[in-house]
């Protein structure tokens, strides 16, 4: 009965043999499920998973080259490369600076979820390894939305990107935990504006933690690194 | 392009209910989708019928998507506004501090079956 119109079985193709099954259960349930188990797991083995994401061209790769530097003088570090296609930057990774890297391809996915990140953190050798970061597919709208079961979100914002990004893309500023801003040496070129930027990511998310970094010339990089000790240090205290 | 991802959870989530229920043709999904939940139900659409083809349970399943209108509440006012025309600044007091009350769906709501006569 159509409450509305007081019709009778107004929707429904009216075949008998046809019957409805509830289900009201959003799509993205099992994989936080997934995310949370994946999450314990990791606890258990005492291995912290950090997802950093970015648009494409923000000097990902760059700052975390840079990133790893200081990193692996004190724990044992291992990557995952996300990308549609080629393994450039896993190659990159392993080149420069010597840790563990592998490449993820998503076969044309977007982002990647709970399930694709447990399947690559299969084939990382986690022996010594204390810290796995997961450069997730540049983009910045699908990767916020799907939990990957890594114990922290970073994101890199560079500055020719400009500085209302986070009005632009409101649900990836929200999901971070950390936003580094890259770049900075050309905030003249660009008029972008540190503190306007700092107040729209606040707007967005209160708790974020901002580093304004410049992954060329390694400046800022060491307090973003100290953060990232400091939470994997957390981690294992929990 | 998150839809194809969506489609296979979609995929993955129904045919889990078409084996608990012993169901061997399912001829409907319909879906709730927010406004402002980012997911393009047309883009759904592109993705569905390639992706449903390889299920032998959902093949020729139709995909149907009520739309669920986007409404915030400011916090401030206590106003109810719709999210899509006025954003996250309430149109009646000017305050940003604002909540997204629905919208942002993203729901399998219910499966059309056939059962074999």
């Amino acid at each position: 009965m159509d409450l509305k119109t007081g019709d009778a079985f107004v929707e429904g193709s009216g075949d008998p043999a046809v019957r409805v099954i509830e289900i009201k259960k959003s799509v993205f349930a099992d994989n936080d499920i997934d995310a949370d188990n994946l999450r314990s797991e990791l606890k258990e083995k005492g291995v912290f998973l950090l997802n950093l994401m970015s648009a494409p061209g923000s000097g990902k790769t760059t700052t975390l080259i840079r990133t790893i530097d200081i990193l692996r003088q004190k724990i044992g570090v291992a990557v995952m490369e996300a990308d549609i296609d080629s393994d450039v930057d896993a190659r990159k990774i392993k080149e420069a600076t010597g840790v563990q890297s592998i490449q993820l391809h998503t076969g044309g996915m977007c982002h990647l979820d709970a399930g694709m990140t447990r399947q690559g953190l299969d084939n990382v050798d986690l022996d010594g390894i204390s810290l796995v970061v997961l450069e997730n597919v540049g983009n910045l709208v699908c990767p916020a939305e799907f939990d990957t079961g890594a114990v922290r979100n970073a994101m890199i914002l560079s500055v020719p990107e400009g500085d209302d990004k986070p009005l632009k893309y409101p649900l990836m500023f929200t999901v971070c935990d950390v936003v580094v801003i890259n770049k900075v040496d050309v905030m003249p070129y660009f008029d972008f504006d540190l503190e306007r930027c700092k107040e729209y990511i606040r707007m967005r998310n209160p708790r974020a933690k901002v580093f304004p970094v410049c992954a060329k010339t390694g400046e800022g990089i060491e307090a973003f690194a100290r953060w990232i000790l400091d939470e994997v240090d957390n981690w294992n205290k929990r | 392009m998150h839809e194809l991802g969506i489609v296979f959870y979609i995929i993955r989530d129904v045919k889990k209910v078409a084996e608990e229920n012993h169901v061997d043709k399912v001829s409907a999904v319909v879906m709730d989708i927010g406004e402002v939940s980012t997911v393009v139900p047309d883009y759904l659409q592109d993705c569905w019928k390639w992706a449903t083809d390889k299920e032998p349970v959902m093949k020729g399943c139709a995909l149907r998507c009520n739309i669920i209108p986007a409404v915030t509440v400011c916090n401030s006012c206590g106003c109810e506004y719709p999210t899509v025309e006025h954003g996250r600044t309430c149109p009646r007091c000017g305050s940003p501090e604002t909540v997204l009350l629905r919208g942002n769906e993203v729901e399998i709501k219910e499966i059309e079956v056939k059962d074999q006569l």
